[in-house]
């Protein structure tokens, strides 16, 4: 019995730390980094991380954030 | 009300908004949050910098009027407003419509700083995000 409620304690204590894996991965690690341009004719061009406009646009806008924290 | 002047009342009506600058439409420095000069020119020729930048992202067709850069540290928003343009620092994954609302708020203010009527005008209330999150 005594063996039993350790096992079931180690194994809530497992899906605790999995659940919080989950959670950190989905808030922290799927997160992308994008930058939209809009346009006065309303259209919207949106540069995701990876693109070739956002490689130019990215670094810019971190050194805006830099320079404002600074 | 002058450029200084609507720049503080965007950060006092904003909690979002950590920091901004007003440029000209070469992207020169008219007034800034920060109270340093030197970190002022700073954020301004780098907001300068991300102007150009975007501008050139796309040379023909209509010209750009909004820009927001979303960055896993922080977001930047840009607004451009005839010869003028605002450049705010905020909280990552600030609420896009409410940020955009309060700069192009701050520019209209800042250009009717020549008016010269003398008039005083209402102050802006203080609102909170979680306060205009509950009411829509």
């Amino acid at each position: 019995m005594r063996a039993l409620r350790r096992l079931l304690g180690f194994l809530t204590l497992v899906g605790i730390a999995f659940a919080g894996v989950v959670v950190y991965r989905r808030r922290f690690m799927a997160r992308k980094e994008r930058v939209d341009l809009y346009y006065d004719d309303d259209s919207l061009v949106s540069y995701e991380e990876g693109s070739d406009g956002a490689g130019t646009l990215l670094p810019l806008s971190h050194d805006v954030l830099r320079a404002a924290r600074s | 009300m002058d450029a200084a002047q609507a720049l503080s009342e965007l950060t006092e009506i904003s909690s979002q908004i950590e920091a901004a600058c007003l440029l000209d439409g070469d992207g020169g420095l008219l007034a800034s949050t920060l109270p340093n000069e030197g970190a002022a020119g700073r954020f301004a020729a780098a907001a300068g910098a991300l102007l150009r930048g975007a501008r050139a992202a796309r040379t023909a067709g209509a010209p750009l009027v909004q820009l927001e850069a979303a960055a896993l540290d922080g977001s930047v928003f840009l607004v451009l407003e005839g010869d003028r343009a605002v450049v705010a620092v905020t909280k990552p994954e600030p609420t896009v419509g409410l940020v955009f609302y309060d700069l192009k708020s701050c520019l209209r203010a800042a250009a009717v700083a020549g008016d010269g009527d003398g008039k005083p005008r209402p102050k802006a209330r203080k609102r909170d995000k979680s306060a205009s999150e509950s009411a829509a």
